[in-house]
């Protein structure tokens, strides 16, 4: 077989098993459904991983048109792929991450009643993923960029009859439209002054058209490189959930946790970070653009890291550390090391993957209870997936040797040396970053894992706040008496399965990552003036002293004191939490967490209800008054005048008749004799 | 005049029909009002010996007799035989309404076949006088028809205001004519398109003459602005004698119009042509936009008429066989049209109750599913609306205006035809979608329903397959009217 053919074969197979299940999962069965998605996403990894050896043993990268979809003046629409090592590479990720999701979700959806659906759905998001890693042009990009906001806009609405989880998937695509907006009016800027969609030859043009400028707004002139930057970046900042189009994100969790890990942990949200590396030859043109990058990535690596600390549900306290995550892929991103960022985006993907879906076997543990305040001493009872949690989080919070380690240790190296204005704020931002990270992680595992069982102090154990699942059937909670169960091995296994690079894979990958070539020819860097690649290099000579090098920097210290007060606040003197919530709430901080610094009030109050006022009074003066009421309406009131006119002037009287029609033949007497007289 | 000039068989069915309404006249002095039906008989084999007679005298060629006065050809012959169905449909449809106001009586039957003459003369008349006779026995015939109900207020009324404007018009009409023979020196149509043609006829007197003719015929024809008499008399005349006014006369009227302009003043055409086109926007659109304001149904389909004859006008001042064509099959399709509104009218009244309002038709799926369809065949079919008979007249006519690159004139005719469906659906809606205020019985008799229900379907079956109908009188008018051959 040769290579083309694996391309292609990689993303069809998935969408094979997708279509299977979706079309015909209701004659095909449950088990038939997930075998053969389950099937369709293990062709493709294996695949992938055959991929990924070819091209690290030296196989040449492919860039090739598969399929024309079309011409339109000279500009060709077509289907086509590159491989290269940073495809190679994400391809892996999606399918491992993708396969474990499908194991998972045998055990984790077995009750529910849409089960070939969700397994449909979640083919159908790999098939996506792969489209838009593997693409080679913007149009495919675009494509697959939408169609993986179609699949997480399905799954997050998954369960249809709750309202919160409609809500959800709504805000969810609203949002991703404004993103996707901005991403569109970038590729449309790439299309009009690049003359071309597809990568090589935008590349290629891009250092002639570097001092290019155009004009908005008449009188101003703006680069176009950093215009088209920040264009393409808005579209990053909706599909990774960054400040201040990250409100979706957290909401999403009202999904299956299988698809929280999947779509908004590992792989899709990821997509814009892979998308600024796969542009970086543009993005590297705009010092501006660049900078917007890394002060949008500090926000949210360090604002959304607070809003971790205050969640009590088990899945939005990962949620949020997802967005402070991807806050930190984005500093990578503007500090121009791009290759830190996709080391981090593919650390991420393992632990992350790892850790929702140990929430998951948490939940299921605790018949589908989420409050984290209601758990407690779960080690004793699900011994594999608190392991696996602890490692998880261990790699999360940046303890040496771990893979998070490396690859966060280097984003905040990446950010010590840049230049750009905004990196002091950044580096700030990375670094307080890690004393959050490490206490709300840590928080979270001593409440779950650690303790008392608190389910069994409760009375009245439905009193549980608002984000549980209120309307889910299975939803009942343990009671007091009750114990909870180890999940099944299709769950654990994917833990284990995934636990294991969350461990390794930072100290394997990191040398050809960060140092050596791996992303040679892909990833470009204009090292003259972003030394930041560099200086990781520097000190990232290998894993080992790398690591041991850990123990004297600040990051590492921080982690532990993270975690030191995680154990002494919630572990020690629990009345510590209380009374600091007592004073945050006294002064006001509290409130702005909780509402989480008002950005739903903002969208919802201010544009969503700006908007729809704005519809109401088109719709009132536009389309009622004046098109219903003046045209249309008005028309027949006009018909309707007239008519009543005219059957005025029939007044019954003869004379009247006569007259009309003697008046008729004056008119015509005059037209056609007055005429003649004239031409005599 | 010699016998040879004279060739009295090219009027044997007027000379039929003229005896045989003689002949009814006297028997029905003898029958009681009880054996009526004798009489009813007669009249309808009348009527079907003179068909008989009309196609058995018809020949390809064109026959003149009484000195070059009375033409018999294509045209003539199917006016003859459409005029004779409207006049049988008149009977058919009236005779239980008659019966129950007391209009059953000789006079209504006589009457009818008396104008149904002068119709027929009119048809074949191509001598000015010839043609002013056959008009005034069909127009006093319908002014006494109109009358027939002498203790009704309203009929009297109209027949009143129906004689006094009639006679109005047929005075401009006679003073139009007097001036063309002023003009030409003759009487004759060929003899004055001859005139005209060699340039020996004056201008000025023509044109002068020319208003005051079509002025006669915007009367006859109901056409603005001189329709005023229309509205109030098809209110006040008795059912039947509307439906006698709105059919057969138009075909009359029609062919009249076609000797006139098109036969004797063709060398005219651009001046009547303008006058027509004035004629026919007023009345499709005043027509159709003061019918939606009326609640009588009479009346609305006064103003229905109205419109319809605006139609009729725009296909004749096209000016070609193919326009007068057009004309002809939309005017024998509005007989069948009318003549079916008005059948189910008179279908819904009773003695004692005439069926004249919107408001009666109410309910009437309830009270009979079937009639109701009928009706809303006529009515889809008046509004044009497609596979109907009324749609494919509508366009014949159309097209012929677009093909003379008059545009326009097709967008306005269309759009007014648009407003005026309003008026047509609104007589199914409360059909189909109101209660019925009555439950009476349909007491008409049973070969009204029959006859009823085939003029119906006919609306539907002829426009599934128009061709039929349209090939017929496309070839007559050719035939008929060559133009620039006299």
């Amino acid at each position: 077989m040769d290579m083309k053919s694996i391309y292609l074969l990689i993303p069809l197979a998935p969408l094979f098993g997708a279509l299977i299940a979706g079309l015909f999962g209701w004659l095909i069965g449950r088990r038939a459904a997930h075998c053969v998605t389950i099937a369709g996403v293990a062709v493709s990894f294996g695949l992938s991983a055959y991929v990924l050896q070819y091209l690290l043993a030296g196989g040449e990268s492919f860039n090739g048109t598969v399929y024309t979809w079309l011409t339109v003046n000279g500009v060709d629409l077509n289907v086509g792929f590159l491989v290269d090592n940073l495809t190679a590479m994400m391809m892996c990720v999606v399918t491992f991450v993708s396969l474990m999701v499908h194991l998972y979700t045998i055990g984790y959806m077995h009750e529910d009643p849409g089960y070939q659906r969700f397994f449909s759905y979640i083919s159908l998001f790999t098939f996506s993923m792969l489209m838009l890693v593997m693409s080679n042009n913007f149009v495919q990009l675009f494509f697959g960029w939408e169609a993986v906001g179609l699949v997480s806009y399905l799954l997050i609405g998954f369960w249809f009859k709750r309202p919160t989880a409609t809500f959800a998937n709504l805000k969810a695509f609203l949002v991703n439209r404004v993103g996707d907006f901005g991403f569109l009016l970038g590729i449309g800027l790439v299309l009009a002054h690049f003359g071309s969609l597809d990568y090589a030859e935008v590349f290629a043009k891009a250092p002639e058209l570097q001092n290019a400028t155009i004009s908005i707004l008449p009188g101003t002139t703006w680069s176009l490189m950093t215009v088209t930057c920040i264009l393409l970046f808005i579209g990053a900042m909706g599909k990774s959930a960054q400040f201040p189009l990250h409100v979706w994100l957290p909401d999403s969790m009202e999904g299956p946790t299988p698809i929280s890990a999947l779509i908004h942990a590992a792989t899709m949200v990821t997509a814009g970070i892979f998308m600024v590396s796969r542009m970086s030859p543009l993005f590297e043109m705009s010092e501006t653009a660049l900078n917007f990058v890394l002060v949008i990535g500090a926000i949210t690596a360090l604002f959304m890291g607070f809003l971790g600390i205050i969640q009590n549900d088990i899945k939005r306290v990962v949620a949020y550390s997802t967005l402070s995550q991807l806050g930190y892929m984005t500093v990578a991103l503007g500090a121009s090391a791009y290759s830190v960022a996709v080391f981090h985006l593919m650390t991420h993907a393992f632990f992350k993957a790892l850790l929702f879906l140990a929430a998951g076997s948490v939940i299921m543990g605790m018949h589908h209870d989420q409050d984290i305040r209601n758990m407690g001493g779960l080690r004793k009872y699900m011994k594999i997936t608190w392991i696996t949690s602890l490692l998880g989080s261990l790699a999360l919070i940046g303890t040496p040797f771990l893979s998070g380690f490396y690859s966060k240790d280097s984003i905040i190296l990446a950010v010590q040396a840049s230049t750009l204005p905004g990196a002091g704020f950044a580096y700030f931002a990375v670094v307080a970053g890690v004393f959050v990270t490490a206490f709300y992680s840590f928080r979270m595992y001593f409440l779950v894992f650690h303790g008392k069982e608190q389910w069994m102090q409760k009375d009245h154990h439905h009193a549980h706040d608002a984000d549980a699942h209120d309307e889910d059937e299975h939803h009942h909670g343990l009671g007091p008496n009750d114990k909870p169960h180890e999940s099944p091995w299709v769950v654990t296994l994917p833990l284990v399965l995934l636990a294991i690079p969350s461990v390794l894979i930072g100290a394997w990958a990191m040398t050809p990552m960060l140092v050596g070539d791996f992303f040679k020819d892909v990833i470009f860097v204009n090292h003259d003036l972003h030394g930041a690649m560099a200086a990781v290099g520097e000190h990232a000579e290998d894993w080992y002293h790398m690591g041991m090098h850990a123990f004297v920097t600040l990051p590492f210290w921080l982690a532990v004191a993270g975690v030191a007060s995680a154990y002494f606040f919630y572990m020690v003197k629990p009345e510590i939490p209380a009374a600091l919530d007592r004073f945050f709430t006294s002064i006001g901080v509290k409130k702005l967490l909780e509402e989480k610094y008002y950005m739903d009030h903002l969208y919802i109050n201010g544009f969503a209800a700006g908007g729809r006022a704005l519809g109401t009074v088109l719709w009132k003066v536009g389309d009622t008054l004046l098109i219903d009421g003046l045209v249309v309406n008005g028309t027949a009131k006009l018909v309707g005048l007239f008519s009543n006119l005219t059957r005025r002037i029939q007044s019954g009287y003869i004379y009247h008749y006569a007259f009309a029609m003697i008046l008729g033949a004056l008119l015509l007497l005059t037209i056609w004799l007055g005429g003649l007289l004239q031409v005599q | 005049m010699t016998w040879t000039s004279l060739n009295p068989w090219v009027a044997t069915p007027e000379i039929f029909l003229l005896c045989a309404v003689c002949a009814i006249l006297l028997i029905d002095l003898f029958i009681s009002d009880a054996k009526r039906g004798i009489t009813y008989v007669l009249t309808l084999l009348t009527l079907g010996v003179t068909a008989a007679l009309v196609v058995a005298g018809h020949e390809p060629q064109a026959r003149l007799g009484f000195s070059n006065s009375f033409l018999a050809d294509a045209l003539s012959d199917y006016a003859k035989l459409g005029m004779i169905l409207g006049v049988a449909l008149v009977l058919v449809y009236g005779r239980s309404y008659a019966k129950a106001r007391g209009l059953y009586r000789g006079e209504f039957f006589t009457l009818a076949l008396f104008s149904l003459l002068g119709m027929m003369v009119m048809a074949s008349a191509v001598n000015f006088l010839t043609l002013y006779v056959g008009l005034e026995l069909m127009s006093l015939s319908i002014y006494a028809m109109v009358a027939l109900n002498r203790d009704s207020f309203a009929s009297t009324e109209a027949a009143m205001k129906y004689f006094v404007l009639g006679a109005l018009a047929s005075g401009m009409l006679l003073y139009g004519m007097s001036m063309l023979y002023g003009a030409t020196g003759t009487l004759d149509v060929f003899a004055i398109a001859k005139a005209i043609q060699q340039g020996s006829a004056n201008n000025l007197l023509v044109v002068f003459g020319l208003v005051f003719v079509v002025t006669g015929l915007g009367f006859k024809f109901g056409a603005v602005p001189f329709h005023m008499w229309v509205p109030d008399v098809y209110q006040g005349a008795p059912t039947p004698m509307t439906q006698l006014i709105s059919t057969a006369p138009k075909i009359a009227v029609f062919v009249f119009t076609l000797r006139v302009l098109a036969q004797a003043l063709e060398g005219f055409a651009p001046d009547w042509r303008g006058m027509l086109m004035i004629l026919a926007v007023l009345s499709i659109g005043l027509g159709n936009i003061t019918a939606i304001a009326q609640t009588n149904i009479k009346r609305m389909f006064g103003y229905s008429t109205i419109s319809h004859m605006g139609f009729v006008l725009l296909g004749i001042l096209v000016a070609t066989p193919n326009g007068y064509a057009a004309s002809f099959f939309y005017v024998m399709s509005y007989l069948l049209m009318g003549a079916a509104g008005f059948g189910v009218l008179m279908l819904l009244s009773r003695e004692g109750f005439e069926a004249d309002q919107i408001a009666d038709l109410k309910g009437l799926n309830q009270r009979s599913p079937w009639f109701a369809l009928m009706m809303l065949f006529t009515m889809f079919s008046m509004a044009g609306i497609p596979v109907f008979l009324g749609f494919f007249a509508k366009l014949s006519v159309l097209k012929e205006i677009v093909n003379m690159q008059m545009v326009w004139l097709a967008v306005v005719a269309v759009a007014f035809s648009l407003i005026g469906a309003f008026y047509y659906l609104r007589v199914v809606k409360v059909m189909y979608f109101d209660n019925p205020e009555s439950s009476e019985p349909l007491i008409a008799g049973f070969d009204a329903k029959v006859v009823l229900s085939i003029n119906c379907l006919l609306l539907l079956v002829l426009g599934l397959m128009p061709n039929t109908l349209m090939t017929v009188l496309i070839d007559a008018v050719q035939r008929s009217i060559i133009p620039g051959v006299h």
